[in-house]
């Protein structure tokens, strides 16, 4: 049973795939995109990974498929059709991509995978205590600096999409006298560093 | 495990993914198209990682917790990078590779 609804989801999202890089109309793009978002959290499913289903289907389904049709809808009209790339782009780019997963798929079909036959279910509590474990192989220094990777990002998005037009116009209306102010308290502040 | 499914048919579909991907990005010219293709792209490796610590290693988590970051590094990829499409299209009013060939200096 498991079987044909593999073999259903993989021809889903191979499909959906297809026609989300080939699609002319944007927005039909996006929503194909979603399919094979969907049909990844499907797979997390049957491989007994609730947890990761779940944040697929969260971080991708819900918060970047609504990220990318909102730009969709800032940028576009919904109408408007992409222009195709050239067809001896497209052949030539074609080959070069089933050339490349020729390649893989003789590495994977000649490499003999050693499958395990017990069956582990992992539950969200174990990945919880791994990632906050301070033990030899425990991943709380990388959990941290994702952390610190997200706040950056979150500040770099909102500086960058605001844009400068707000930002240029205060310093030109300051007067030259309040330029000494400063100084003296940068002045207080370093002599307050040395003491502490 | 999938009943039924061995390793190497889940690591063909990823590949399959993977290289539909790779077209897209070369032959789209659209900004938000190629920031799509990257998405699949992305999708399939994190498919690949949990895979195989689910069939090779099931008594090991570095599997799952690397996917789990490479889809944080995704979404704060994908926020940067819907938030540097839109101030360009403020500036040139497109977002065509093709158009974008002034840099700021």
């Amino acid at each position: 049973m498991e079987k044909y609804i593999f073999y259903v989801l993989a021809l889903i999202m191979i499909v959906s795939a297809i026609a989300s890089v080939s699609s002319r109309k944007m927005l039909r793009s996006v929503v194909y995109l979603l399919f094979v978002l969907i049909g990844i959290a499907g797979i997390y499913f049957m491989a007994d990974y609730n947890f990761l289903a779940a944040i697929q289907l969260t971080v991708y389904a819900g918060g970047i498929i609504v990220l990318i049709i909102f730009s969709v809808l800032l940028v576009h009209h919904i109408d408007m059709e992409l222009e195709v790339a050239k067809k001896s782009k497209r052949i030539i780019t074609a080959l070069a991509s089933l050339i490349g997963l020729g390649v893989f798929l003789t590495t994977i079909y000649s490499h003999p995978f050693v499958e395990t036959t017990t069956a582990v279910t992992t539950t969200t509590a174990d990945i919880g205590f791994a990632l906050l474990s301070t033990e030899a192989g425990g991943f709380i220094l990388p959990f941290e600096v994702i952390s610190i990777l997200l706040l950056a990002v979150m500040i770099g998005a909102i500086v960058i999409a605001k844009g400068e037009d707000d930002t240029e116009e205060e310093p030109k209306e300051t007067p030259v006298v309040k330029q000494e102010e400063p100084v003296e308290k940068k002045e207080e502040l370093l002599e307050n560093e040395v003491t502490v | 495990m999938i009943p039924g499914i061995s390793i190497t048919e889940i690591l063909t579909l990823t590949s399959i993914l993977f290289f539909i991907g790779i077209y897209g990005f070369i032959t789209r010219t659209n900004l938000i198209s190629m920031l799509i293709s990257v998405e699949i792209i992305l999708n399939s490796t994190v498919i690949n990682f949990v895979i195989i610590n689910k069939y090779l290693y099931p008594e090991l988590l570095q599997g799952v917790v690397y996917s789990l970051f490479i889809i944080a590094v995704a979404a704060a990829e994908t926020a940067l990078a819907v938030a540097i499409i839109i101030n360009l299209y403020k500036q040139i009013s497109s977002v065509d590779v093709k158009e974008t060939e002034t840099l700021k200096y």
